[in-house]
């Protein structure tokens, strides 16, 4: 990652994400729209899945949006912008392009791409786009009604996986998309939380420059205020305790070579690392969990940071 | 509000005008309304940072504050805060205060 905002004065100041929106009142995702829009500046082509940021941002006849926005349906988000991001080499090659360089970026949300969206983004990191593909964690299908996703998280409730005595919310572990993605040896792909904005920032700004070389990816966790059952002004509270707990580490993949950003980089030493139930214990979807299921899911946790070390160290 | 007829829209479904959801006052979603009291504010930005609606709004200028002087200054736009309480949560000096609506 290139640092290109050292401090929080040289942040961007223009707002490039209009107010009046309809996401809830301490949406996460809402936090990472505004800094997506603000980074990428205002040369840049927006390609939205369906999910809770194109239905709440786009209530027909208005939008939020001020950059060029495409939204066609769920699966195709990223065959799209392979398209438009094709479109602009043709016409640059004609001579007929006259915007500059303009960015092409996919905003999907966990439904979008570690589910429905799959296909079509595999294709597009094979094809070699260059295409900036953001994805928004909040671990389930949150507007319409949080059903499981293959992001949710073990144990975790939610209206298609309802806690009970046989079944105690999700029965699956979390999927691990960076794994696929870096799997796919794209130049770039990191992850960031809403909680650590000049992080954010900066790895949104190394991917898109990056672009110019091929596919990007980024997965930013944005915690969600319904789906989650916290009070709304513990937004950030959630996506901070998430990645100090280490259940979120930030990491990236720049060219074959894994790297541990602060904080994430001090945990790989287990007892630097907050204690998972703090986390858990701000949260209702998580309310039901015993000692033993939190101690399971520590231990999956243990496993997850043993395998990132080994990946660091190549 | 008058919404344009079937024909008087665009084909396609083609929204023009950029960032036309400011028409929609979010005002009324709020129970508590923020106040921030600017003589606790230390201009961190942490609540302009993380602010999900972006009505935390930086003024330029010259704010004396009993014998400090500050080069900014903090303002919400109540017309859009939809009062979710993270910038008193996320607020250092608790220079931001919820009251009810």
């Amino acid at each position: 990652m290139k640092v290109y905002y050292k401090t929080l004065k040289d942040l961007p100041r223009e707002e490039l994400f209009a107010p009046g929106h309809r996401m809830c009142a301490g949406c996460g995702a809402a936090i990472a729209m505004r800094w997506i829009t603000k980074t990428i500046g205002p040369n840049a082509i927006i390609a939205n899945a369906t999910g809770c940021v194109e239905v709440t941002t786009t209530p027909y006849p208005e939008t939020a949006w001020m950059h060029p926005y495409i939204h066609v349906a769920f699966e195709n988000s990223a065959a799209v912008a392979s398209g438009v991001e094709a479109a602009i080499k043709a016409l640059r090659r004609k001579g007929l392009w006259d915007a500059g360089d303009t960015k092409v970026v996919v905003i999907a949300g966990d439904g979008g791409t570690y589910d429905i969206g799959l296909q079509s983004l595999s294709g597009m990191l094979e094809r070699r786009h260059g295409v900036l593909y953001i994805l928004y964690d909040n671990e389930a299908y949150m507007n319409t009604g949080i059903q499981r996703s293959g992001s949710t998280p073990k144990f975790s409730w939610t209206t298609t996986t309802p806690v009970g005595t046989a079944v105690r919310g999700k029965i699956q572990w979390k999927k691990d998309i960076m794994g696929i993605v870096m799997a796919h040896r794209v130049p770039y792909a990191a992850t960031a939380s809403i909680s650590h904005i000049l992080d954010m920032v900066n790895k949104i700004k190394t991917a898109l420059e990056y672009t110019s070389e091929g596919p990007t990816f980024l997965h930013i966790f944005a915690p969600c205020v319904p789906g989650w059952r916290y009070p709304e002004n513990k937004t950030v509270e959630v996506a901070r305790l998430a990645v100090e707990t280490g259940y979120f580490p930030l990491y990236e993949w720049d060219h074959g070579k894994l790297k541990l950003n602060p904080p994430s980089n001090a945990h790989l030493d287990k007892s630097k690392r907050k204690p998972l139930k703090e986390y858990l214990k701000l949260q209702g979807r998580f309310a039901h969990l015993t000692d033993e299921e939190i101690a399971e899911l520590e231990k999956e946790l243990d496993a997850y940071w043993e395998y990132l070390g080994k990946l660091a160290q190549l | 509000m008058t919404l344009p007829t079937a024909t008087e829209l665009p084909i396609g479904a083609v929204v023009t005008e950029p960032g036309s959801t400011r028409r929609n006052i979010t005002a009324g979603w709020r129970a508590l309304r923020p106040v921030i009291h600017d003589d606790r504010c230390v201009r961190c930005q942490l609540c302009w940072m993380y602010c999900p609606e972006g009505t935390i709004v930086e003024l330029k200028g010259v704010f004396k504050v009993g014998n400090r002087t500050y080069d900014t200054k903090y303002e919400i736009n109540y017309d859009y805060c939809k009062g979710c309480g993270i910038c008193a949560n996320e607020c250092p000096t608790k220079a931001i205060e919820m009251v009810p609506e």
